[in-house]
């Protein structure tokens, strides 16, 4: 993967300004960089590629409020050309902020931006923090589902011909080679509905590289993707490092960051607490930096399994998944596993009845689910947390109080009328059992962070208490702390006897919570694990297909 | 745009290729679609009564069809963009009588002056409408329905109890809709001329392919730097002018114009552009499409007119059609998503 060269970039940018390995010495940290910076001298870690000696972009002192609350307060942080800034933080840190004052999203307060020169930036939108060499991934990728791929790259600066002509023939052969040097073999031609999560993702990635910008913010690139993927990303990231890009990583998941950055901030609370090169810092340092206490890992005890509840016979859709069976007992937690792709979210789409399936039966108990009839799984006693919560999840401008109560209307309505105090109690009752973090119950549900809309969610859910629910993704982009809430939720669902049955592309939660694990490729069901015998090995070994796990995975997962 | 494939294609390329492929067949099919309605109704029609292939006849749908498509082209810019203007029939009817009223006024005035007029008052309507929805954030819906009236009520308040009456028209000007050039009419042509130009606008210009980009996802083309406001303004301008210029033909067609000229047409428009293949939440489709749309409703109706159907049935009948196209069009919509899934590229596989 290093061996990227210059493409045929016709864009000018940082490809030729910052050539790899200028053989400048990494000054130490500029003296008014973040609060308590300790001046670590240590060199980069490991790769032979140095840094410039001058940021090519600083954040000095940046504030920013919302209302009462102060998402970040005087952040300095130093974005060095080739090297990769890892920023990490729980939920409401303040990431997700500094990301929009980047991105010219939100201008900050107080502070300013500063250019390698030293002179202020003022990003007035999104427009101009692109043309100040600055490329943001964001979280959730939002393409143009009706345009092509190529075209969603190029949107609003695609190739042009004499006479302000779109160059169509040129845009589709810099997209190609884009997707090349990615090595994805994305069709540039084909329109963007209908791509996955993670194919998305790469059109974004790759839409950032077709900028050569200076500065690429990564919101959580790698949420979404196996761990093939990701494997696969850090190898472009690296070749931005190679061109002498500064890259800010943003992840929750701390093994990335030790396995892919240089350098690492740490922010809580909107301030920053720690900033300096991840070599000599543990896992362990950067946990209590981001929540000020050790966590410790949680106790892992079960009690036996009853009856079959949720059972799924042959079910198969073409071009989906084929002949899938299983079951999910009472008390039990069971994991389906594999890459991004393989089917798992669609298996338990279907099961739950939102989507067609072309043969096979879902059985809760002795009753048959009608097909592509969710009510019916629902009456059945079966719940399901989607995906993409903001999509599916929730009706984001409708109250936290509406989007609790909104699974459990019927049971609240009196005469078929909702009257009095009831709807309000109830969604309280709830919203306190999760520990939802929220000012006024009557907030929509855009006002909380996403862990906190996660919880709200599952509380609309667990409401209706039901004897099978299925999650899919259940923490994708939230913090450690409230990562581990889900994860005991679960497990005290599973011990007051529900059948779980969970998604999830993160094989250290799979490990941490599931009691079997169902691994899935290509649409079908290729592996049964049971807690005792499963590691990630295994499991990337049967979701690969191969017998070897690839080189990368490795280094990212947990020492 | 070449129906035929050429011989000699990189296999590697065909193999890449193919989802784009299938939605290239969808979205031709679809013009297609409406080419080969188009050409059962005018067939039926024939043989029932064969007068309709006359080329009077013919002449006559065209010459009809194209004030309805001068609008569309405008009215499917605008719904590309996500929204919609229902002020067209106002425009049309406030310029069609400003426009002949010049007559009146200024005797001898030259044809193409009262054109401009007619411009001027669609572009000025444009702007207004445009100003509020896209710099004043107002839901387009909201907007251009209270236009509607406003521009109707200005018209009813200018016209007074007035009326613009054929006698004070020049005949060159009466004559302009049935003048042709090869046999067809000289309007037509020049509304083919305009539904071109901004077909290649729409493919071939960064601004052009900007209206897609907001219909298909507003927050995306957002975050793309795209000047959303700017571009929405523009189509409002576009379709404000291009309504104007038709209330010119308007006049010129119907002669004599009362405050009520044109009421309800902006709901023909809108058929026409959702039967010829525009999304009617944004995105997707033509002004290409949008001007056969426009073509098809216009041959039904002249059609079932010289079957010798009533007026009262042509109406339901275009509604019909409406629905046809609608459900069709969702149909299409998702046996294409499930095609892309069946063909989907798996990523890490």
């Amino acid at each position: 993967m290093r061996e990227v060269s210059e493409q045929e970039q016709p864009n000018d940018g940082v490809g030729g300004e910052g050539p790899p390995g200028r053989g400048a010495e990494r000054p130490t940290q500029p003296a008014d960089a973040g609060a308590q910076a300790p001046a670590a001298g240590s060199g980069p870690a490991s790769t032979g590629v140095s840094a410039d000696a001058r940021p090519i972009l600083s954040v000095r002192d940046a504030s920013k409020a919302f209302g009462a609350v102060h998402a970040l307060q005087g952040v300095s942080i130093d974005l060095y050309g080739g090297e990769v800034h890892g920023v990490v933080g729980e939920n409401g840190a303040g990431k997700s902020t500094l990301v929009k004052i980047l991105g010219g999203v939100h201008p900050p307060d107080t502070g300013t931006l500063l250019d390698s020169d030293g002179r202020p930036l003022f990003l007035s939108g999104t427009a101009a923090s692109r043309e100040a060499g600055i490329a943001i991934i964001f979280q959730e990728p939002t393409l143009f589902p009706d345009l092509s791929v190529a075209e969603n790259v190029f949107i609003a600066r695609q190739p042009r011909r004499r006479g302000g002509r779109i160059d169509h023939r040129s845009m589709q052969r810099q997209s190609r080679a884009l997707f090349e040097r990615l090595g994805v073999p994305l069709d540039p031609d084909r329109v963007a509905r209908g791509l996955s999560i993670a194919e998305q993702q790469i059109v974004e990635i790759g839409k950032a590289l077709s900028f050569d910008a200076r500065v690429v913010v990564m919101d959580e690139p790698t949420a979404a993707l196996s761990a093939t993927e990701v494997a696969r990303l850090f190898g472009v990231v690296q070749s931005l490092r190679e061109h002498g890009v500064a890259v800010v990583f943003i992840s929750h998941r701390l093994e990335e960051v030790f396995a892919i950055c240089q350098r690492v901030t740490v922010l809580r609370d909107g301030r920053l607490v720690l900033s300096q090169p991840v070599s000599g810092l543990s896992a362990g340092d950067l946990v209590r930096a981001m929540v000020g206490r050790d966590i410790a890992d949680r106790a892992h005890e079960r009690n036996q399994p009853g009856a079959a509840v949720l059972r799924v016979a042959k079910l198969s859709r073409a071009g989906i998944f084929q002949d899938i069976s299983f079951d999910v007992h009472a008390g039990e937690i069971v994991a389906l596993s594999g890459l991004v792709g393989a089917g798992r979210s669609e298996v338990a789409r279907a099961a739950f009845g939102i989507d067609e399936y072309d043969s096979g039966d879902v059985f809760v108990g002795e009753r048959r689910l009608r097909k592509g009839v969710p009510i019916d799984a629902m009456r059945a006693g079966v719940a399901m947390v989607p995906e993409d919560r903001r999509q599916q999840g929730l009706v984001m401008d409708m109250s936290i109080e509406d989007n609790i109560s909104l699974a459990s209307l019927r049971a609240l309505a009196r005469h078929g009328l909702l009257v009095g105090s009831g709807e309000r109690d109830f969604a309280t009752d709830w919203a306190g059992r999760l520990q939802v973090r929220y000012s006024r119950i009557t907030n929509p549900a855009t006002s909380l962070s996403g862990g906190n809309q996660q919880k709200v969610v599952l509380a609309k859910w667990l409401s209706r208490e039901p004897s099978v629910i299925i999650v899919d993704e259940p923490t994708r982009g939230i913090d450690i702390a409230t990562k581990a809430e889900v994860h005991r939720l679960l497990v005290e669902l599973s011990r007051g006897g529900v059948a779980v049955l969970v998604i999830s592309s993160e094989l250290p939660e799979v490990l941490a919570v599931a009691d079997r694990i169902l691994v899935m490729r290509e649409g079908r069901l290729v592996a049964e694990l049971a807690r005792a015998e499963a590691s990630e090995e295994r499991i990337m070994t049967a979701a690969t297909g191969q017998a070897d796990v690839p080189e990368a995975v490795e280094e990212a997962s947990p020492a | 745009m070449s129906t035929a494939a050429p011989p000699a294609e990189p296999a590697e390329s065909a193999e890449i290729a193919s989802p784009r492929r299938l939605v290239d067949i969808v979205l031709r099919a679809r013009t297609f679609g409406i080419v080969a309605v188009l050409g059962v109704v005018v067939l039926i029609s024939a043989l029932i009564q064969s007068r309709f292939v006359g080329g009077g006849e013919l002449r006559f749908i065209l010459s009809q069809t194209s004030l309805y498509a001068l609008v569309a082209v405008g009215e499917a810019m605008v719904i590309m963009t996500r929204n919609v203007d229902l002020s067209v029939g106002s425009v049309v009817g406030l310029s069609a009588y400003v426009s002949a009223n010049m007559f009146g006024t200024h005797p001898g005035i030259p044809t193409i002056l009262v054109f401009a007029v007619g411009l001027g008052v669609g572009l000025a309507c444009g702007v207004v409408t445009g100003a509020i929805t896209a710099i004043g954030r107002v839901p387009s819906l909201v907007v251009t329905l209270a236009m509607l009236y406003i521009i109707r009520g200005i018209d009813t308040i200018v016209v007074g109890s007035g009326v613009v009456l054929a006698s004070t028209e020049p005949s060159s000007f009466l004559n302009l809709p049935t003048d042709t050039v090869l046999g067809i009419p000289d309007i037509a042509l020049a509304v083919a001329v305009v539904v071109a130009v901004a077909a290649y606008y729409l493919n071939s210009f960064r601004s052009g392919r900007d209206l897609y980009a907001i219909g298909s996802d507003p927050e995306a083309a957002r975050r793309a730097g795209i000047p959303i406001a700017k571009r929405v303004f523009t189509a409002f301008v576009i379709s404000g002018a291009l309504s104007g210029v038709a209330g010119v033909i308007w006049a010129a067609q119907y002669a004599t114009i009362e405050s009520t000229a044109a009421t309800g047409l902006e709901l023909q428009v809108i058929a026409a552009v959702v039967v010829g293949g525009v999304a009617i939440f944004g995105g997707s489709g033509s002004v290409v499409g949008a001007a056969l749309g426009a073509l098809l409703l216009q041959t039904i109706n002249s059609a079932l007119n010289v079957i010798g159907v009533s007026s009262i049935w042509i109406e339901a009948i275009s509604g019909l059609l409406l629905i046809a196209a609608i459900t069709l069009d969702r149909g299409i919509q998702v046996r294409l998503a499930a095609a892309l899934r069946k063909r989907r590229v798996r990523l890490g596989a």
